[in-house]
């Protein structure tokens, strides 16, 4: 690949990587695991002049226990949440996720901080960060703040994330094993035509976050709120649900898929991962 | 060291020679290659569909540090020549393309300006400094729109977007076959563009040495010496001075049957420079600006007999040629033609072709090439007059098959098929596929409420192309081999094997033929200037073709070698006799080996009177026909209904593809088309939009099958040796992709038929089969 010059730099701590963004602002960009930023550059679609390669920043790759859920490093690889046998045992929406991620090359080396940070509207981590509402804990100039999933996404490509901060964590919390990740995959990039994540807590109350239909990955909160209540929803119950699973969203359409045919995929994942999740129980 | 494997070779599954070295990273493609002072191409590509080029403005390029030159088509189309097309079509109309555009672009990735750099990012940036004036003109891109009153014109100055027309009937009176007809049957069907994506894009390094004036290019290619034929014709050098060598090809399947423009101008950009120059494909200019395949859109009618009887068949064809003839471009939809009657004894045909300019890509050979279309479209058809008939589908073929004594079998496509047995293969098929067993699970399953559908093809194809009389230049094969003075045997081969294995069956084909070990055979292809002469690798061709020079070669050579033995030994001739590798003659002691001959030979102190000297022979076959390889493919798929996602429960495929040299290479063969007719069936096409745009122009967007993909396979095979060459060898790089495209549709559509879904055109998406559910399905109160 021969991308456009940039100057490229390597800090070692996050002081001195959030210093670097002061300084280049809109300029500059960061280079997680690579496997947004790298191909758009191949294309010469992104033409960043200052590269922060935050690849050696101490102590930013973890999976650590925190209260009574989890903390994850933001440049956590896939593969080690796919693989952590502890997010398995006791976050399994996580590694199901993982396992949906392109394929083990780009598991490999794809961060789950940098895949959150990019926002692309069809990537799989959004749906499951939004249904376990999770926290994400951001660097800036100024200190840290968390946000709340929800309020993370913002728009197309567009996050919380002004252009002079890090996110550093992720934080999860713990659930039990009535999770589901049901995915259409667009055939080419295998990113989701319509990826739907549900988490059933413990007194039934749920919660679906829903990739790929729409410009941002969102909470179904209309299906949340028809399965309000029920403990053990029937199985019209659950299809009835889904059928709001894409409400008031502005479906996107492509060579791929039509918008009509991404809501479909949307209520019929919403229908199967529901289906799962509460059959785990 | 374990034992070396001993003779006899043919009909073993061998592992290929070729692998180590591909799988330790230490096989050289043309991107390894490192001369010294080399400099770096990059092209300037259109943007646009069709345009006209008011102005380019080089300047700003040519002032960047390590900029050598900035160049457009007003500063090399002189020199460069017309990309040649050497397909034979009367009244052609043809556009001149240049290498580089000239006043005007008519697709997506025409190349307009090419800078050359000492550094590879250096070359790049120079193309974003390049300006470039374009005034956008109207664009046609849907062919049968192009034929239309009115139509925008991809090239103004031929005055119509039609570019042949091709006219055939064949076998019987058609009308007469119309007319007394009970029933016809008619389809509409689109093959969609597909995109070849070979692995290794196209790639190029030329260098010139100014001392003795030759030109040595570097090309991922198929077709060594069709560049080494057609390049004088384009540049300003000699074919003698002129070698070409394709080093290790990272697939071609057609797309690198061809002599492009890049290859030329990189040949005069190394002598106008002075300096090797090196060229390396973008995979987006490999989706843009490498050869698209299929695109072709038709009309079928078949005349039927209320018994099923077939009495003729019509097709009336578009084909989307792209914006310009690449070297066969108009000849791949004429091919379509020589097998549209497939397996089956149809008396009458007529084709009505029309071949179209759009403003996209060219089209040319893609993996079976005009074969695909013709197999896919006659196993939709062979379905769907069943249906509507009311007959077993396996009834309707079986009952068209020509029976095995009517070899050759001569077709009212006006071509002959050496040799067949269609019902050895159905009937083979079946047994492994547990066809009455596939049938209950299916009955089962949509009694159960499933989408479950049984899909077969009974195919036969072109293969071993060809006879010199039906290819534009020539058809035959060369081939060399030299028992070197130590008994090592070398053989040269003019087919240019990349990713075929011929390397290892070549071998097996040699080492049986003089009775040595294997291991003391070594293949060269690929050079021309080590295999001086050759037609190269395209059409199945390279086993049934090189093989069989090679063949021709060994017998000069065991005939030279009987006349030595018969004076070494002080016999005649008639009596030596040549077994195992070894010479002998009855009541003689001493036995003779090949390295004991070729020390005899070469040293030359005791040959008989009029003996030259050597062991070595070269050889040109000449085939008398093409072989026609033939199969039956069975598949299981379920579909899921509120999805339209397809699931291959089954795949099952016999091939006959004549005598098998090596199982393993074949089977690899066939596996790796029905790959790719997974893709075409279930998610490929390429896609241009209204103003001409690439849609597809990446992996993000152009589904390719992969691994996960892949089902099992069950492998069968029947042996019809092919008349037409020593071998018994028909070819077999095309049979899958051949076979496997209509199986699967017609397994797709056979799991919708409950629904009343007569036919769908391809790529099966799941939203295109989802939408065949909903428009078929009773609305829900």
């Amino acid at each position: 690949m021969y991308p456009a010059p940039f100057e490229y730099h390597r800090p070692a701590t996050l002081d001195e990587t959030i210093a670097l963004l002061v300084q280049h602002g809109d300029e500059a960009k960061l280079l997680a695991g690579g496997h947004s930023l790298i191909p758009a550059m191949k294309l010469r679609l992104a033409v960043p002049r200052f590269i922060v390669d935050i690849g050696r920043v101490a102590d930013l790759s973890y999976i650590r226990e925190r209260g009574d859920g989890f903390a994850i490093g933001a440049m956590t690889t896939h593969y080690a949440v796919e693989s952590s046998r502890m997010l398995r045992e006791r976050c399994p929406l996580l590694p199901e996720t993982a396992a949906h991620i392109g394929d083990v090359q780009v598991r490999n080396r794809g961060t789950i901080g940098g895949s959150l940070a990019h926002a692309d509207p069809a990537s799989d981590w959004p749906a499951a960060i939004l249904a376990l509402d999770a926290e994400l804990e951001i660097a800036g100039p100024k200190g840290r703040r968390t946000v709340r999933a929800e309020a993370f996404f913002v728009d197309l490509l567009q996050t919380a994330l002004a252009s002079d901060e890090v996110l550093c964590e992720i934080r999860v919390p713990a659930s039990s094993r009535s999770v589901a990740y049901e995915k259409t995959e667009q055939k080419a990039s295998g990113f989701a035509l319509a990826g739907v994540a549900v988490v059933v807590g413990n007194l039934g109350e749920v919660r679906v976050g829903i990739t790929g239909v729409g410009p941002k990955a969102y909470r179904a909160n209309a299906v949340e709120s028809a399965l309000r209540g029920q403990a053990a929803p029937t199985a019209e119950a659950i299809a009835r649900a889904a059928r709001h699973a894409a409400n008031g969203v502005d479906a996107l359409g492509d060579i791929h898929a039509t918008p009509e045919f991404r809501v479909h995929l949307a209520e019929i994942n919403t229908q199967r991962a529901l289906t799962r999740a509460f059959n785990a129980r | 060291m374990s034992d070396p494997v001993k003779s006899p070779y043919i009909g073993r599954a061998l592992k290929r020679v070729e692998d180590p070295r591909l799988v330790k990273g230490l096989a050289t493609y043309t991107d390894d290659l490192r001369l010294p002072g080399l400099l770096h191409v990059c092209f300037l590509r259109s943007p646009h569909a069709h345009a006209r080029v008011d102005r380019i403005d080089t300047s700003a390029a040519r002032t960047l540090p390590g900029v050598v030159a900035v160049l457009t088509g007003a500063d090399v189309n002189e020199h460069c020549g017309i990309v040649p097309c050497a397909a034979e079509i009367p009244d052609l109309k043809s556009p001149r393309h240049t290498v580089l555009a000239g006043d005007r672009v008519y697709f997506v990735g025409h190349p307009v300006a090419v800078a050359i750099a000492a550094d590879p990012y250096v070359a790049r940036d120079a193309i974003d400094a390049i300006e470039v004036d374009y005034d956008p003109l109207p664009v046609v891109v849907d062919p049968e729109e192009a034929i239309k009153a009115g139509a925008p014109l991809t090239h103004p100055d031929l005055g119509t977007n039609i570019a042949f027309t091709h006219h055939v009937t064949g076998g019987t009176d058609i009308d007469d076959a119309f007319r007394r007809a009970d029933k016809i049957v008619k389809e509409r069907m689109v093959h969609q563009r597909l995109t070849p994506m070979p692995i290794e894009p196209r790639a190029v390094v030329a260098s010139y040495h100014r001392g003795d004036g030759t030109l040595t290019i570097w090309s991922s290619t198929q077709v060594p010496h069709l560049v080494r034929t057609l390049l004088p014709g384009m540049i300003a050098i000699a074919e003698n001075k002129l070698r070409i060598v394709a080093p290790e090809v990272g697939g071609g399947f057609g797309a690198k049957l061809q002599v492009y423009a890049e290859e030329a101008l990189c040949g005069h950009l190394a002598m106008r420079l002075g300096a090797p120059v090196k060229w390396i494909e973008s995979r987006r200019e490999n989706a843009a600006a490498t050869i698209h395949g299929r695109d072709q859109i038709g009309e079928y009618e078949v005349a039927v007999k209320n018994d099923g009887t077939i009495l003729g068949l019509k097709a009336r064809t578009v084909a989307d040629l792209g914006s310009y003839c690449q070297l066969l471009t108009p000849a791949i939809p004429t091919l379509t033609g020589l097998v549209l009657t497939g397996c089956y004894r149809i008396p009458a045909i007529k084709v009505d072709l029309v071949g179209v300019y759009t403003n996209k890509m060219a089209t040319d050979a893609y993996r079976g090439a005009g074969r695909p279309e013709a197999t896919y479209l006659i196993e939709r058809l062979m379905d769907i007059v069943a249906r509507e008939v009311g007959i077993d589908r396996v009834e309707l073929r079986s009952k068209h098959f020509p029976a095995v004594a009517d070899f050759p079998f001569q077709t009212a496509c006006g071509v002959t098929y050496d040799s067949g047995n269609y019902q050895g293969t159905l009937a083979k098929a079946r047994q492994l596929a547990d066809w009455d067993q596939l049938v209950v699970q299916r009955a089962n399953a949509r009694a159960a409420g499933r989408l479950s559908g049984i899909g077969m093809s009974t195919y036969v194809e072109i293969c071993a192309m060809g006879p010199s009389k039906a290819m534009p230049a020539g058809g035959w094969e060369w081939g060399c081999v030299r028992i070197e003075i130590s008994g090592k045997v070398t053989a040269i081969t003019g087919v240019s094997p990349h990713g075929q294995g011929q390397e290892t069956s070549l071998a097996q084909i040699v080492a049986d033929r003089l009775g040595v070990l294997i291991d003391d055979v070594v293949v060269l292809h690929g050079d021309t200037g080590v295999a001086h002469y050759g037609r190269d690798t395209y059409g199945s061709r390279g086993t049934a073709l090189g093989g069989s020079a090679l063949v021709m070669c060994i017998d000069k050579i065991v005939a030279k070698a009987t006349t030595l033995v018969a004076h070494l030994l002080g016999v005649t001739a008639d009596r030596v006799v040549f077994a195992d590798g070894r010479f002998s003659a009855p009541g003689v002691e001493r036995r003779l080996s090949w390295a004991e001959l070729a020390g005899e030979a070469f040293i030359a102190k005791n040959l008989p009177p009029g003996l030259e000297p050597g062991l070595e022979a070269s050889s040109f076959f000449e085939p008398a026909n093409f072989t026609f390889p033939f199969g039956t493919h069975i598949v299981a798929v379920d579909v899921d209904r509120e999805t339209g996602k397809v699931t291959i429960n089954k795949y099952v495929a016999v091939d006959d593809c004549g005598i098998r040299i090596n199982p393993l290479l074949i089977e690899g063969q066939v596996q790796g088309g029905i790959a790719h007719s997974l893709g075409q069936v279930l998610f490929e096409r390429t896609v241009y939009d209204e103003n001409g745009q690439l849609l597809t122009g990446e992996f993000m967007d152009y589904a390719i099958a992969r691994a996960g993909d892949i089902p099992d396979y069950i492998m069968g095979s029947t042996v019809t040796p092919s008349p037409v060459n020593p071998l018994g060898v028909k070819g077999v790089g095309e049979a899958g992709t051949i076979g496997a495209t209509p199986a699967i549709a017609n397994a797709v559509i056979d799991a919708l038929q409950p629904l009343g879904v007569r036919h769908l055109d391809l790529p099966l998406t799941p939203e295109r089969v989802w939408r065949a559910i909903q428009q078929h399905s009773p609305v829900a109160v």
